[in-house]
């Protein structure tokens, strides 16, 4: 079976989010929401799951803060004892404060690097990827609700329109794939 | 809806004034006619009197910076930060109080600057570094800061506090664009008096030593304290059935407010502490050693404590909307930042002397239930949603 895809257009993000409240409670099942910005509150409403980044994010940040702190380990202090300032130059932890604020910056260095890399690459927008966003308007200020029938088989796809309709939207387009 | 105590807050708050009484004269008594007794008072009282003087400035800070910025989010909480900057006049009282009498003592070897002796040429404690600083740290300006930064503080309040209830009747922007401006107007002076009158205050009890991060290491302390009393205030008030507006989105935005100032506060310690240990310079290290030798267990407990607890606990979004966890956390970095401002005064002054005992944990309980009573009546003035604010409507649908 074809699967019909339907673009909903809104000007509002509110309205959109209304529109999405109501359509879910009717049963319907909201595939996708395209937005120029986040919508607060949306990702409830659309059932969509809680991030695991923020588990990634720690565990860059873990990567960030061992390498920093066995680089400074070799270089500092086995490798080539140096004495700046006539702080103890044989001993890490003695010295743990002069290392604390590159260790800081390195871990937020990894933490961040990884975390905008892994978002990208979990969304498929590294540069040079192609976009798949149905209309290039809903990067500047429309928005919209993709529902796609092969996830809806409670309706056919004319009852999807026709309640679609009646949330506000401001354009409607339908696909084929 | 009217606030209005509970008995059960009315006896509590009484039960600690009186313990704080008792414990306070308990003090006293155990500990009158000993060398450094008078010292010790006026440290102690100097000590609660800044912390919790402090909690109203911050609040009023915290009022006006939501002004400066037009946040939508607080204004259902609005009138609860008002409450606290009601206690404003108080702890103004209270500091005053305590400048007064360590002023009559000479400086009561708090504010050894005040003391004649150090600053007059061919005396046995003639100290050139203090004489040298005198064209500032002197009686007669020392006062006229004070007073000046008491009374600017004290005007902003009641302008806001005067704007806040005419808005409530008349409505319309006009009110609000003008604590827009005397928001940012505040957010001005408090720039540069919030440095200034830490270094009056509490750095000049360490006369010789300076540090020109000093001022902001305080506000920081001073912000994540009262934070921590909005949070306390908020969860009790809602237990209570009031602010049916406030939902666990703005709670979880006084709880991300903890966790982020709770790092200021951690980065600016550590920014001084790590600048000074790696300079070593003898007149700034002079701040450190003093407290690593009298006081390195606590000091050190003090910093660990007000950085992991946050950092650990809250870190999580989970965390900052649970009330028991913030309640939790709250009261100990509460308690740690009240330790922080006590080793502020007292190591300066007491050094190996110094000691929490009755009397200072008596004052503390005693100027804690004064103001938790105050507070609560501040709160019965006025409704506690403000009906006109313009952005309460933005507010009431905060969630993210």
């Amino acid at each position: 079976m074809a699967d019909k895809v339907i673009y909903a257009m809104y000007d509002d993000d509110d309205v959109l989010k209304d529109g999405a409240k109501s359509l879910v409670s009717k049963g319907v099942k909201v595939s996708e929401v395209f937005s120029p910005f986040p919508i607060h509150g949306i990702d409830p409403i659309i059932g969509v799951k809680n991030t695991r980044l923020g588990i990634m994010a720690f565990i860059y940040g873990l990567t960030g803060l061992t390498l920093a702190t066995v680089g400074m380990q070799y270089f500092m202090i086995i490798d080539w004892p140096m004495n700046i300032g006539g702080k103890p130059n044989f001993t890490y932890l003695e010295n743990i404060l002069a290392f604390i604020p590159i260790t800081f910056e390195f871990t937020v260095l990894c933490a961040a690097h990884g975390m905008a890399i892994t978002y990208l690459l979990r969304n498929k927008t590294l540069p040079g990827m192609p976009a798949d966003n149905p209309d290039p308007r809903t990067t500047d200020d429309k928005f919209v609700m993709e529902l796609r029938t092969s996830e809806n088989a409670n309706f056919s796809a004319d009852e999807l329109t026709k309640m679609v309709k009646d949330t506000g939207i401001v354009e409607i387009d339908e696909k084929v794939i | 809806m009217e606030f209005k105590i509970a008995n059960k807050a009315k006896t509590l708050t009484t039960v600690l004034m009186i313990v704080g009484v008792v414990f306070t004269i308990i003090g006293v008594a155990l500990n009158v006619g000993g060398h450094h007794f008078g010292t010790r008072f006026l440290v102690s009282s100097l000590a609660n009197s800044y912390f919790f003087f402090l909690l109203g400035l911050g609040a009023l800070f915290f009022l006006a910076l939501n002004y400066a910025t037009e946040s939508g989010w607080y204004a259902s909480i609005k009138r609860v930060i008002e409450g606290v900057a009601g206690w404003l006049p108080w702890g103004i009282a209270f500091m005053i109080l305590v400048l007064i009498a360590i002023s009559a003592m000479d400086g009561a070897h708090i504010y050894i600057w005040m003391d004649s002796a150090y600053t007059t040429e061919g005396s046995a404690h003639y100290d050139p570094i203090i004489d040298g600083k005198s064209a500032y740290l002197n009686l007669l300006f020392f006062w006229i800061r004070t007073l000046v930064y008491m009374a600017i503080y004290y005007l902003f309040w009641i302008g806001f506090r005067k704007r806040s209830l005419e808005e409530d009747k008349v409505g319309g922007t006009e009110l609000h664009f003008k604590n827009y401006r005397r928001g940012a107007l505040f957010l001005v002076f408090f720039a540069v008096f919030s440095s200034t009158s830490a270094w009056d205050w509490i750095m000049s009890i360490d006369v010789h030593w300076f540090s020109t991060l000093f001022g902001w290491y305080t506000f920081s302390g001073m912000w994540v304290s009262t934070m921590v009393v909005l949070i306390l205030l908020i969860i009790h008030l809602k237990k209570h059935g009031y602010l049916p507006r406030v939902n666990e989105n703005h709670i979880h935005d006084l709880g991300k407010w903890t966790f982020a100032i709770s790092f200021l506060w951690s980065y600016l310690w550590f920014s001084q502490f790590m600048l000074i240990w790696y300079a070593n310079i003898p007149e700034e290290t002079t701040y450190f050693i003093n407290r690593i030798e009298n006081f390195q267990i606590l000091y050190f407990t003090m910093f660990v404590i007000n950085f992991a607890f946050p950092m650990l606990i809250l870190m999580s979004r989970d965390a900052k909307r649970n009330t028991g966890i913030l309640t939790f956390v709250g009261l100990i970095i509460l308690a740690g930042h009240w330790v922080d401002a006590y080793l502020m005064v007292a190591g300066g002054s007491l050094g190996a002397n110094a000691c929490i005992g009755f009397v200072e944990i008596g004052m503390a309980i005693l100027l804690a239930g004064l103001f938790i009573r105050v507070v609560l009546t501040n709160l019965t003035k006025a409704p506690l949603t403000p009906v006109n604010h313009p952005f309460l409507d933005e507010s009431i649908h905060h969630e993210f």
